[in-house]
């Protein structure tokens, strides 16, 4: 009665074309974003922002990027973690003052040149644009590798990055314990980053960054460029028949997925952990959980993205919650049980539903059109 | 000759012997491709598994004691007994072909005929999954295992090669660990390649391997294949784990060298049984060679964490299905 194209009658093209062209969605979509703007803000306290409500909005930018990579392209990729790493590094030296060491000084020394530090949000963005190079140069392979030979080549990134970011001092400002630590910064006057950030700020910056990056994502997909990529998917050799350009297809998902998460991992250092350590925050079992993410939201949506986010981050939460603090058990037995259960739950998953949460949001909403006749 | 000729030399030997290690753990990896095409992520941790459970068994740990006396709160965790290691190995080997059977009825079974990548992250899943049913099971502290080998460098190389170099060179250090493994892995392998060339069973694997239909069409059962080759892919899981295990001790780090083990397939190719070992011994050398020649007096060291990936990503540019695995041809 509700959801349903029929008697919803489009007289312009761009009536047709618009993001959601269901009414229904459209609304609930406003809804939403009305919600999560003008209302949340009010409700948050500093443990919902800092245990649940951030770590999802971050991740669910890192899920959106990697399902663009896998789900849409068919490049499955094991590097999300070493590509949050360049993220944050990146941020860190715009946020700092990029210093450029050039050896044309008199007598051969280097003379230092540093851009001034930039604002959060640009370098937030400046992160994203210089892991999307990266990404571009880690995809290149992806031109002669396919399928299990590409995932693991990705896993080359992993490593060589994380390795990277510990030994080459000059990313993180020559400091001795080999930690990048955000500084405060400001963004109309109110601090984001820092020891002394409000619940609200934090979370209506990521918000922001959220909404847009889902948006130009959805309609990306629904684009001439999302349609080539799930071309390449579908089948490579096909697509390449009916000319699309399999180089410029495969290139652009690393390049865009990597910006995604990229930003993602600029702000899981910078808003959300505020001191990282590279081998701990962005080790392989980073990699793994976004991967996770996408498969239990479902690949290929970005809906899903935010489904499988919220599931792996709640997860953990709720058993922790329940395990130590009301049964009071030790918390490295919590930890295995965790492990078990995450384990078990990713197989019942598949099992029960290779496509994903997204698929039961797609199941219910057939079922919402026929509603309340069931045929 | 120089005394850092022979160190290299002996780095040199040393990567053989790491590389025969990492060959037995992508020994494990092959067998199940090729009979399933599946890509076992869980192989490392089911070495991890193999070896706490051996290790528990050895020394009478009580099964589940920590969540036990979290939840009764009793205080139980020994036995007090100690089984000897041959029966201890055997019980081992004979829970793995329970966790075989019991990986094929709960979890391959519903997801025949799913896209590779499904049933490569339901493996991701399994990884998980055991990794904290076999802390849960065992505890997660570090367990040292004694499996009747002797440690420490072999005497009888060292004197043996002492008069090769100079003054200052006094023959090389070689693990006696490593030798045994070496001989064992050798010993291993042979079995294998003898079990699937003259065995019923094992034609029936290369047959499975080859072509799943035609397989069942001429009447072996797809299922009893599985189960028989995650049995082996469980014992060679073991004999990696106890190995590696004895080496530098039963933990979690154990579960990782099945990441060591990707690069050495993606170089020998995934299908292929003497392209895993002769990759793990490229791989092996490989990192050891570039450790000691680059890595460390240039790049700051610890390049070995990425060393073979890149080596094997720079490879597959040119020769897309690895050393040895099958040609790959794709037909709309």
């Amino acid at each position: 009665m509700l959801y349903r194209e029929v008697g919803d009658f489009k007289t312009s093209y761009k009536a047709d074309g618009q993001t959601f062209p269901i009414a229904f969605d459209r609304y609930r979509y406003y809804a939403v974003l009305l919600i999560a703007f003008a209302l949340v803000p009010f409700l948050l306290n500093d443990y919902w922002v800092k245990a649940i409500v951030l770590p999802f909005l971050i991740y669910s930018i890192a899920a959106i990027g990697l399902n663009i990579l896998t789900g849409y392209c068919g490049q499955v990729s094991l590097g999300s973690g070493g590509f949050m790493a360049v993220g944050a590094y990146s941020c860190y030296k715009f946020m700092t003052g990029m210093d450029i060491w050039l050896p044309f000084g008199e007598n051969g020394e280097s003379i230092q040149y540093a851009l001034p530090p930039l604002n959060i949000f640009f370098s937030v963005i400046l992160g994203g644009f210089t892991t999307a190079l990266v990404g571009i140069l880690f995809g290149l392979p992806s031109l002669r590798i396919k399928g299990f030979y590409l995932a693991v080549a990705t896993l080359a990134a992993q490593f060589f990055l994380v390795w990277l970011f510990n030994k080459w001092s000059w990313t993180y400002n020559y400091s001795a314990s080999g930690q990048i630590t955000a500084p405060e910064r400001l963004l109309f006057g109110q601090a984001i980053t820092g020891p002394s950030t409000e619940p609200w700020a934090t979370y209506l910056f990521c918000l922001v960054f959220v909404v847009v990056l889902a948006l130009v994502a959805r309609n990306l997909t629904r684009g001439h460029l999302g349609r080539s990529w799930m071309a390449i998917r579908d089948m490579d050799i096909a697509a390449e028949i009916i000319g699309v350009n399999p180089m410029k297809a495969k290139l652009t998902a690393f390049a865009i997925s990597s910006f995604y998460i990229g930003i993602a991992g600029a702000l899981l250092f910078a808003v959300y952990l505020g001191a990282v350590e590279v081998g701990e925050v962005y080790g392989i079992q980073k990699s793994f959980l976004v991967l996770f993410m996408i498969i239990i939201g479902g690949l290929g949506s970005i809906f899903g993205s935010f489904a499988g986010a919220a599931f792996m981050v709640l997860l953990p939460v709720l058993l922790k919650n329940v395990l130590v603090g009301q049964l009071g058990w030790a918390t490295d037995i919590a930890a295995h049980l965790e492990f078990a259960i995450v384990g078990a739950l990713i197989i019942v998953f598949l099992i029960a539903e290779p496509h994903g949460l997204a698929q039961l949001w797609r199941v219910i909403k057939e079922k919402l059109r026929l509603w309340p006749f069931p045929h | 000759m120089s005394a850092s000729f022979f160190f290299g030399v002996e780095v040199f030997m040393n990567g053989l012997m790491a590389g025969v290690m990492y060959s037995l753990v992508a020994l494990g990896f092959v067998l199940i491709f090729k009979a399933s095409g599946i890509f076992n992520y869980a192989q490392g941790v089911m070495a991890l598994f193999a070896a706490q459970t051996l290790v528990g068994l050895q020394t009478g740990l009580v099964p589940f004691s920590h969540l036990i006396n979290a939840v009764f709160g009793t205080e139980v965790h020994h036995f007090g007994w100690n089984i000897p290691t041959v029966f201890a190995i055997l019980l081992t080997i004979l829970i793995m072909i329970v966790f075989a059977i019991l990986v094929e009825k709960l979890v391959l079974k519903h997801l025949v005929n799913q896209e590779p990548i499904i049933l490569f992250m339901a493996t991701i899943g399994l990884a998980y999954f055991m990794e904290g049913f076999g802390d849960l099971m065992w505890g997660s502290e570090i367990k040292t295992l004694d499996i009747g080998i002797p440690q420490g460098g072999n005497i009888w190389v060292e004197e043996a090669t002492a008069g090769l170099g100079g003054e200052d060179f006094f023959g090389f250090y070689l693990d006696t660990l490593d030798i045994y493994a070496t001989v064992i892995a050798i010993a291993l392998v042979t079995a294998l390649v003898l079990f699937s060339q003259y065995t019923k069973t094992g034609r029936a694997l290369r047959a499975v391997a080859d072509d799943h239909q035609a397989a069942l069409s001429v009447g072996i059962s797809l299922r009893t294949i599985w189960v028989i080759v995650w049995s082996i892919a469980g014992f060679v899981a073991l004999v990696a784990g106890a190995m590696w295990g004895a080496k530098s001790g039963v933990q979690f780090s154990l579960s990782l060298i099945a990441l060591k083990a990707l690069p050495v397939l993606m170089l020998g190719g995934f299908t292929s049984i003497p392209g895993a070992i002769v990759g793990g011994l490229i791989i092996g050398v490989g990192e050891k060679m570039f450790e000691f020649l680059i890595g460390a007096p240039f790049l700051g060291g610890a390049t070995e964490n990425w060393f073979a990936y890149m080596l094997a990503l720079l490879f597959l540019v040119f020769r897309p299905q690895g050393l040895f695995g099958e040609k790959i041809i794709e037909r709309v």
